[in-house]
């Protein structure tokens, strides 16, 4: 239920006020009311800036395979496949990390995912297939086609294997020692929200991947191509209406084209970030479906960049806190779920949608009950948080979602006029 | 005035914006444009003026660079181009406002005016500056920065003509403008065309509601099948009636000769329908009428009047329709449209493509398509391919569908066969109604006149028709009684045999010369 | 006429043979690519399987025919179950969990464990069913979510419900009492001799889907609505009831998909019980055309490939995944295969309409009412 109220506040937000400020905004809210639920339930790792670390680097690969998939169904292709890509991503990153270094490493987890979009973009550009299909397949491919190079490549290698790489060297970090510790300092002041963002600082100075930044650049980079010039703009008409875009001259083929193979190269990205940053080396099945989750935070996100962030950030998190402290952590979450859910209600309830607040009231209370009943919530659980969040949302705010309106049909030439 | 005179060459060719000669454009059996001419002088709006089906549409596109003519010569602003794709004919100046708007929803206004026209003014302030600008220049009142779903249609249209004047087109064509207008948003828009005019620029408006055309054109053009009749110079000199008989033709068909079987035994009755749009305005409103045994009701009306809504209002495939659909002594209000069309109605629908057929199926399968739970296309539940497969072939027999057999797929037979198995579809099973929409539309002659037998067999025969067209002369032919449908309204009531289509027009378009 | 059967049989046929030699063209191409020998793997998986091979191969198959009929049902209705694989495995979780607890004797407690599954399966897919009848939510998006909450779930229950074997610390249900088993079909001495009992049911839903999709009004309706949802609704049927049956039936036929490994040979659910069935299931029904003989051949093809490349390590040294590759090539050149044979078929189809139409159409009368009144 909670879910709603993010996306609709974000929506309304978003064309009132410049969108910095609500980010800001909500930066300081989530820190105020993580600080409140800390002292409340006494879970204390929920804001460490080593939580903050590990969450940011479990959120880069999310918003990556987000990123790719923002940038396909912008211009009107599903694209299914970014699992595959992100796969054909990681085998890049320790190919060509471990071969040529790390920054090559980089370019080859790119490469490898834009041969993935490359084959997504023939098969349902060129030949117009359903672009789900096309995107099975190529995570059948994908899979295969890794493992098939894995052991072509990889064995023999010092550390190598048909299931895993050998180590590839890491991507430069970024410390600023005084200013780590005097955050350090600040942090274990517990002061109310101060605390909060000095962890989150003080994981920003501390052993930041560049990869991270790099990640964070694609994120800022796709938002002011794609909405702030006008290969963006084009790129997006033909998600939103390809005959309208076609009858004003525009090679719309082409731009679904180059979308699917930026697309890909995103996905590719996200997968060499899983191999070099998140790990050291390249393994079988290290995506673990990240490829989906990066679907469901770009649905989560409202096929928007600051929601596709927010999405991706809020199951990293989780994922985070399921691998420290799990089960605690989670936990105290469920109180503000609850408390989220209650406003909703209230909300809901002064809006006049007596409905919608008696669901949200009796959801409020069943998490709270939830909440009183047990002391931690099973990892199993924590791990399927952002496919249930999904799923509510798809099912309870799909009227507040807005997809391109042509995404996932299939365009032919000549359909103008 | 006459019929037959070829347009006067008064015009000094510099002061043309537009010269068209001898425009042709056929399509497989079908001949859209036939030696087209016409002139469109600077700073004036030309009305195309034709019937349903009469060309205009396809004229236009040749214009805006859509499709490409078999024959015939383009000239603007004097000199001769060649439009291989609209953005050819946007450089030489010549926009066109189609009658469904090409605009992306979820993009602000200013996305949609300079999409694919950066290079003029970029994406930003500049574009914006330069569309208020044209905005007030024009009195269009837009708003760059709205997204174009929270806008009305009247809005939309301003858009559309906006996109237009900011590629610098100095020729604009509307393609039935006012077909989506309501009457203050069509006084809003004739503001605006006028505005346009004494700018200087050309507009070529095409309707066919002759009212509107009159009040608003500086000069008239006719189209009848495919070719150009007359032109009107000073339209101030021609009434609407004057009009509608130049788009029919002389040849008024001659009334009914036969026998009324009309009985006193009402078959369909139809009480107080109406149908809420998704905004709360009415898509029909309050409809009442009855059809007898062995009588034919013509409905006619503009498309989009809410025709295809009482359709789909009494087959049951509307939700929130309201009132009372009567079948005989069977309350049909409360049935679904299967359990409508077991108890005795029969429905060719409008199109065929994506109402009447299975075009990726076999013949004997289309058979069975709203027949699935009758014989002889089903017994206790399972579909009887041998009786569907032999019924089929006596349809392909009695209704003369040229097909090598029932087992064909639906889509290789022409439009006219895929009508007539559809005829011999719902003429089977023995129903008492007979709802057909737009019966001939799309259809060889061959079929057409097939189609026009059979209906007046199923009258014979006791049933009652219901009967909708765009073609009037099909109407007067045919309908025992003709009823005009207007907003959603049923505005007036018509005999056949005295009516003339130019009356049947006016009604239509409202021009208030009710009979 | 039946000169032209023939000839629809001809394009029926090429189709998938057009596709399958574009995909090996494709692994050979990798192959070479890759600097492995080429005609060496293609004489491995080509040989003939010996009658172990042969057992494995028709096991596989009955497996992967349950899912690829699974999806079937959902592309006759125009719907992408992509979630069979979430489907089955909670399915046979609930299946192993029911037969494990045993709470009928022998055989009736099979045919309960099974009704489980299939209910499971039906239940959870109807979960997408729902959300796309009255949300309107895609059911891609949904069965993708419903996957990972399968997995989720599964692991939580199996871990509640799991009985551990002393010396193993693989989690698994309890197992399934020897009176409720489905008993194998032996083709020759010697252990991996057997075939899945199952096999035979699998062949009887083969034949249900058949008769169901082919000869009931139900099945004519889900094929309609499947082609064209607009004459779907004007011929009177109900679109949404339709969607969600057709997800429900889904569902219960992928509850099958685990029950031949289940009942034949696994006998209870563990963490290593076989996953990634479904997805295999999605490129056997494009293969198979949604046909059952076709969708048998396709899942036998799958499980020879998997089969015959088991010893590419060994014998050739390639890695068997390369199989992967040809797999998934298939699943995009059978679609874009059929596409063009579709074309050329509909064409040469227009051209026999043209013949048929000799007699020249009667002229057009002037008025509707020329024929009656001349």
């Amino acid at each position: 239920m909670s879910t709603r109220i993010d996306v609709r506040t974000d929506k309304a937000a978003t064309r009132r006020f410049p969108r910095r400020y609500v980010v800001l905004a909500a930066i300081v809210l989530t820190l105020a009311a993580m600080s409140i639920l800390e002292m409340i339930t006494g879970a204390g790792d929920l804001t460490s800036s080593g939580t903050i670390a590990a969450t940011m680097v479990a959120t880069a690969p999310i918003m990556l395979a987000a990123l790719g998939g923002l940038w396909s169904e912008r211009a009107g292709i599903v694209n299914i496949g970014l699992e595959g890509m992100m796969i054909l991503g990681t085998y890049g990153a320790g190919y060509f990390g471990y071969h040529y270094g790390a920054w090559a490493g980089v370019v080859g987890a790119i490469m490898m995912g834009m041969i993935g979009g490359l084959v997504h973009a023939v098969a349902t550009v060129v030949f117009g297939i359903d672009h789900i299909i096309s995107g099975v397949a190529i995570n059948i491919i994908a899979l295969g086609a890794v493992q098939y190079l894995a052991s072509l490549t990889f064995v023999g290698l010092p550390g190598g294997g048909s299931t895993q790489s050998p180590k590839i060297p890491n991507v430069p970090s970024i410390t600023i020692g005084p200013l780590r510790d005097a955050l350090g300092t600040v942090e274990k002041q517990d002061l109310f929200v101060v605390s909060e963002a000095a962890a989150l600082l003080r994981a920003m100075v501390t052993n930041l991947s560049s990869l991270v930044l790099i990640a964070l650049l694609a994120l800022v980079l796709s938002y002011v191509v794609l909405w702030r010039t006008s290969f963006g703009l084009r790129l997006r008409s033909c998600g939103e209406s390809p005959a309208a875009a076609e009858s004003l001259g525009i090679k719309v083929m082409r731009y679904k084209f180059v979308a699917v193979l930026i697309s890909g190269g995103m996905a590719g990205l996200g997968g060499g970030f899983l191999a070099m940053v998140a790990s050291s080396n390249y393994r079988d099945g290290q995506t673990g479906g990240r490829g989906y989750i990066g679907l469901a935070a770009m649905i989560f996100g409202n096929w928007r960049p600051s929601g596709l962030l927010a999405g991706s950030g809020l199951f990293g998190y989780t994922e985070t806190l399921g691998l420290r402290q799990g089960g605690t952590s989670v936990h105290a979450l469920l109180l503000a779920l609850a408390v989220l859910a209650l406003a909703a209600a209230v909300w809901q309830a002064r809006q006049g949608l007596m409905r919608a607040a008696i669901i949200s009231g009796s959801v409020a209370v069943a998490i709270g009950a939830l909440y009183a009943a047990i002391d931690e919530v099973p990892g199993d659980f924590t791990r399927m948080t952002p496919y249930v969040i999904t799923l509510l949302v798809l099912a309870f705010a799909s009227q507040r979602l807005r997809m391109p309106a042509a995404d996932g049909q299939i365009y032919r030439k000549g359909s103008a006029g | 005035m006459s019929t037959s005179a070829p347009v006067a060459e008064t015009a000094t060719p510099g002061d043309l914006a537009v010269r068209l000669r001898g425009i042709g454009k056929r399509f497989p059996g079908v001949i859209a444009n036939d030696n087209v001419n016409i002139d469109v002088r600077r700073g004036t709006i030309h009305a195309i003026v034709g019937e349903n089906g009469a060309g205009k549409s396809t004229l236009m596109k040749i214009l805006y660079g859509v499709q490409a003519p078999d024959s015939g010569t383009i000239e603007i602003g004097g000199r001769s181009v060649s439009l291989g794709s609209p953005a050819d004919a946007i450089r030489a100046g010549v926009g066109m406002v189609f009658q469904h708007f090409m605009l992306a929803d979820n993009l602000t206004v200013l996305e949609n005016v300079v999409l694919g026209a950066e290079k003029l003014h970029g994406i930003g302030a500049a574009a914006r500056t330069e569309i208020l600008r044209i905005s007030d220049a024009y009195g269009l009142d837009v708003d760059p920065d709205k997204l174009v779903e929270e806008l009305g249609v009247g809005a939309r249209q301003r858009i559309e003509i906006l996109k237009v004047l900011y590629r610098g087109a100095r020729v604009i064509i509307l393609d039935e403008p006012t077909a989506v207008l309501v009457p203050q948003e069509v006084d809003e828009l004739f503001g605006n065309l006028r505005e346009l005019k004494s700018e200087g620029l050309s507009v070529i408006f095409i309707s066919h509601k002759l009212d509107e055309v009159l009040s608003v054109a500086d000069e008239i053009t006719v189209i009848r099948r495919g070719t150009t009749v007359t032109t009107v110079e000073d339209p101030s000199g021609v009434t609407a009636r004057e009009l509608a008989e130049l788009m029919v033709g002389s040849e008024l068909p001659s009334p009914s000769t036969d026998a009324s079987t009309v009985t006193d035994e009402v078959l369909l009755h139809v009480e107080n329908l109406c149908l809420p749009s998704k905004e709360g305005r009415p898509l029909l409103d309050a409809i009442s009428f009855d059809i007898h045994r062995g009588e034919v009701l013509g409905i006619a009306g503009v498309e989009g009047n809410g025709q295809a809504e009482l359709v789909e209002a009494i087959m049951g495939m509307r939700e929130h329709a309201t009132g009372v659909v009567r079948l005989a002594d069977l309350d049909l209000s409360t049935l679904s449209t299967r359990e409508r069309r077991e108890s005795g109605v029969g429905y060719i629908p409008e199109d065929r493509h994506r109402h009447g057929l299975l075009l990726d199926s076999p013949l004997w399968e289309n058979r069975v398509l709203g027949h699935q739970g009758r014989p002889p296309s089903a017994r206790h539940g399972l579909i009887d391919k041998g009786g569907a497969r032999r019924d089929t072939e006596r349809i392909i027999e009695e209704y003369d569908v040229r097909t090598p057999g029932p087992d064909v797929l639906a889509r290789a037979l022409s439009g006219g066969n895929q009508q007539k198995l559809i005829v011999g579809r719902e003429m089977s099973g023995d129903p008492v109604l007979l709802i057909a929409a737009h019966p001939t539309r799309g259809v060889d002659v061959g079929a057409q006149a097939a189609i026009w037998t059979h209906i007046k067999e199923a009258r014979k025969k006791g049933l009652a028709v219901l009967l909708i067209s765009a073609d009037l002369d099909e109407l007067i032919g045919l309908s025992d009684r003709i009823e005009v449908i207007l907003r959603g309204s049923l505005v007036g009531e018509f005999d056949p045999s005295e009516v003339t289509p130019q009356q049947l027009g006016s009604a239509m378009t409202g021009a208030g010369e009710n009979a | 006429m039946s000169q032209e059967r023939l000839l629809r049989l001809g394009l029926a046929i090429s189709a998938p043979l057009l596709a399958l030699v574009a995909a090996f063209a494709i692994t050979s191409l990798v192959l070479i690519a890759a600097g492995d020998p080429v005609g060496e793997v293609w004489s491995t998986i080509l040989s003939v399987p010996a009658s172990r091979n042969f057992a494995n191969i028709v096991n596989n198959a009955t497996v992967l025919y349950l899912s690829g009929i699974a999806v079937a049902v959902g592309f006759r209705m125009n719907l992408f179950n992509i979630g069979v694989d979430g489907q089955y495995r909670v399915a046979a979780f609930i299946a192993a969990v029911v037969a494990g607890e045993a709470w009928l004797p022998g055989h009736l407690n099979t045919v309960l464990a099974i009704a489980a599954a299939m209910l499971a399966g039906a239940m959870w897919a109807g979960i997408a069913g729902l959300l796309r009848a009255t949300r309107g939510v895609s059911e891609v998006i949904s069965t993708i979510m419903l996957n990972f909450i399968a997995t989720g779930l599964v692991a939580y229950f199996l871990r509640k419900a799991a009985v551990r074997t002393p010396g193993s610390n693989t989690l698994a249900t309890k197992e399934i009492p020897e009176g409720s088993r489905i008993p194998n079909i032996s083709i020759g001495d010697g252990p991996g001799q057997d075939l899945y009992g199952f096999l035979v049911i699998a062949a009887v839903v083969g034949f249900a889907y058949w008769f169901l999709l082919n000869r009931t009004r139900f099945g004519f309706d889900l094929r309609a609505t499947g082609q064209s949802g607009t004459a779907a609704v004007a011929s009177g049927i109900n679109v949404r009831r339709m969607t969600i049956a057709a997800m429900l039936i889904s569902g219960a036929v992928a509850g099958l998909v685990g029950m031949p490994i289940l009942f034949g040979s696994a006998y209870s659910y563990g963490s290593t019980f076989q996953s990634g069935l479904g997805f295999a299931g999605i490129a056997i029904a494009l293969l198979g055309r949604n046909n059952p003989i076709g969708i048998a051949v396709g899942a036998l093809l799958f499980a020879y490939l998997n089969e015959q490349s088991n010893p590419l390590q060994i014998l050739v040294g390639v890695s068997p995944d390369i199989v992967a590759i040809t797999q998934g090539t298939i699943v995009l050149t059978v679609v874009i295969s059929y596409e063009v044979v579709r074309r050329f078929g509909i064409r040469l189809e227009q051209q026999a309409v043209a013949r048929a139409l000799t007699e020249p159409p009667p002229a057009r009368p002037s008025s509707p009412n020329e024929e009656v009144s001349a």
